[in-house]
């Protein structure tokens, strides 16, 4: 076997492998994929506890995702009459199609949750700010893409899952004012979710959506490098540097690999969710949206759409605007900012554990706004009256740890960020395992 | 002088302050933009909703008023809409779309109203809400009567606030 080494250390390598650091470093700097790194690396910047992985474990999920995803394609139909007997085929009668299927359906699931979970570490470490700016409003866009790529994905089963979470899904677009049903009219090309949006939604989930992927992915890389690789805590004297040949690379597959086992176990153990083909005229009770939505549509139960959806958008901004609300730069690439900041995310996260649960289950059973303030309109009575109530808590939160903890601006934000953060948590949690038929609040073991 | 050394207003002849070369760098600039508007008109107009021949969204034919007793609804699945008859004889034909989030109602006979399974609105035989979440009243689709004959146009839903009896169509 030793040929076949020497052969892909070839290609790898264009000559023999490496044996000093400096060809080492040459290597990377030459090969087309590993260019993406740099030829040496802070030692401190190669703990795992720096990044946990999750950009490089989003990356391969990525590339994962195309490679099965493309697959997928030979064997699918974007017609009402065809998806769902295409996708009973892959999962019924063609080989491995039930397990290409199920890797897809789990990576994509997997995916939205790393570049969450990568999203929180950047922030942990205060990686947005200063020159990294840019970079973290380019990741976020990403993230809207993934959500956007999981909801067209969503579709193509045509099953009843997938009609009925794309109805609900795009009925609350239709309450974004003025152009809200004419935003849902175009992305369904037509009054209701039929072949037109599923062509749509094909058209954008395996063409349009994957391109802007791959450039977005491919500069959200070189940023990543130009603006200094990973956010480290600002070192006293020099720090000792390692090649990226083999310390990072071997660090790389080493994750990579337990990624892909663990993803091929699973896709293994869980079957991917298939339901009855899609009818129309009976939604099943209850009907939800994707997973990931669930936080939403738990607000929705809670609040008027347009006040809920006004909630989503707040946050969404807030993370967009951080890098510059958030300027001071002194505790870079310290977990939580300090003590003070990893105090303030505890209290933070603990608020939202007992708040949240508590909140929803007085507005579910005992309070009524809405019949409490009859004569007021419902848009002001369960609309613009919770949403002040809830921006009004988040200001709250971010006065009480400033006064309380003595908490600087940066600190009292990781307060903030890791109580939106858990509440939204736990909002998806109520809305996975607590709704039950009627959306009524359930026991489910 | 070379030829092709850009000389801004220098051969601008006198009383304007546009030179040759300006003037047709703003010309091509403009055209440009033009025919890039053009080119995304055309890439919209491709991409609009279109309407599918045979699909829903035509005129419906109910059938004579006789055959539908006052206080009864009756589901036209084809043309997503209920055909609710009031006590007092007069006809309403309700979208099933609820007005939250777009699941389909159904009709249960024994309380005597729709309900919606995915958010768990309630609505009356007129389409009024009975119980949040959905904010306004069902839609309706207008309806003709010729010859007897009730004839239900679906292209276009009704949006209403709640019921008014003047939305009641009688034969």
């Amino acid at each position: 076997m030793t040929w076949l080494n020497e052969m892909i250390d070839r290609l790898r390598y264009r000559s023999v492998p490496p044996s000093e650091d400096r060809h080492r470093m040459r290597a990377v700097a030459n090969n087309i994929v590993l260019h993406l790194h740099p030829t040496r690396v802070p030692a401190s910047a190669l703990r795992f506890s720096r990044t946990w992985g999750l950009g490089g474990i989003s990356a391969l999920l990525s590339v994962l995702l195309i490679i099965t995803g493309v697959l997928l394609m030979f064997r699918y139909d974007a017609s009402i009459e065809r998806a769902y007997p295409a996708v009973l085929a892959i999962e019924t009668v063609i080989p491995f199609g039930s397990l290409l299927r199920g890797i897809h359906h789990w990576a994509g699931n997997l995916l939205m949750i790393t570049v969450v979970l990568h999203m929180v570490r950047v922030f942990a470490a205060g990686g947005f700010r200063g020159e990294r700016r840019m970079n973290w409003v380019v990741g976020l866009g990403m993230l809207v893409l993934v959500l956007i790529f999981n909801f067209t994905g969503y579709l193509l089963p045509w099953d009843q899952l997938a009609f009925w979470a794309i109805t609900v899904g795009t009925g609350l677009l239709t309450y974004v004012p003025l152009a809200g049903q004419a935003i849902s009219d175009f992305l369904l090309g037509g009054p209701e979710v039929a072949q037109s949006a599923l062509r749509n939604f094909y058209a954008l989930h395996v063409a349009l959506l994957p391109v802007v992927l791959i450039f977005g992915l491919s500069y959200h890389f070189w940023r990543v490098r130009k603006d200094g690789g990973v956010t480290i805590p600002p070192q006293t004297e020099q720090a000792p540097k390692l090649t990226t040949i083999p310390h990072l690379v071997t660090a790389e597959l080493g994750v990579a690999l337990v990624t892909l086992a663990g993803l091929l176990i699973f896709a293994m153990a869980v079957p991917t969710p298939l339901e009855a083909l899609a009818n129309p005229a009976h939604p099943p009770n209850p009907a939800k949206a994707a997973w990931y939505f669930l936080g939403v549509q738990e607000l929705l139960l809670h609040m008027h759409p347009l006040a809920a959806l006004a909630l989503a958008g707040i946050g969404l901004l807030g993370l967009a605007v951080l890098p510059l609300w958030d300027r001071d730069s002194s505790d870079e690439g310290v977990y939580f900012r300090s003590a003070t900041g990893q105090r303030a995310g505890m209290l933070g996260a603990t608020f939202a554990l007992v708040l949240t649960p508590l909140l929803v289950l007085v507005d579910d059973l005992w309070l009524d706004l809405p019949a409490l303030l009859a004569p007021i309109s419902t848009l002001i009575s369960n609309g613009l009256l919770p949403l002040m109530l809830t921006l009004g808590g988040l200001a709250g939160i971010y006065a009480g740890m400033r006064g309380a903890l003595r908490a600087r601006h940066s600190e009292a934000l990781v307060g903030l960020f890791s109580f939106v953060m858990v509440a939204l948590v736990v909002l998806t949690a109520v809305g996975i395992w607590f709704r039950g038929p009627n959306m009524a609040l359930v026991w489910p073991f | 002088m070379a030829k092709n050394t850009p000389q801004p207003n220098q051969d601008a002849p006198a009383g304007t302050t546009v030179s040759r070369r300006d003037f047709l760098s703003l010309g091509a600039g403009a055209l440009g933009l033009v025919g890039f508007l053009q080119t995304g008109g055309m890439a919209l107009q491709f991409l609009a909703p279109r309407r599918v021949d045979g699909e829903f969204g035509g005129v419906v034919t109910v059938g004579s008023a006789e055959s539908f007793p006052p206080g009864s609804v009756t589901e036209f699945p084809d043309g997503r809409f209920f055909l609710a008859r009031a006590s007092d004889g007069g006809f309403l034909a309700i979208s099933r779309r609820c007005t939250h989030l777009g699941c389909a109602v159904s009709w249960h006979a024994t309380p005597g109203q729709f309900a919606c399974p995915c958010h768990g609105s309630h609505f009356d035989l007129r389409g009024n809400v009975e119980n949040p979440p959905a904010p306004r009243a069902l839609d309706t689709y207008p309806i003709t009567v010729r010859d007897g004959v009730l004839l239900v146009d679906t292209a276009q839903a009704w949006q209403r606030d709640r019921f008014a009896p003047e939305q009641l169509v009688y034969v």
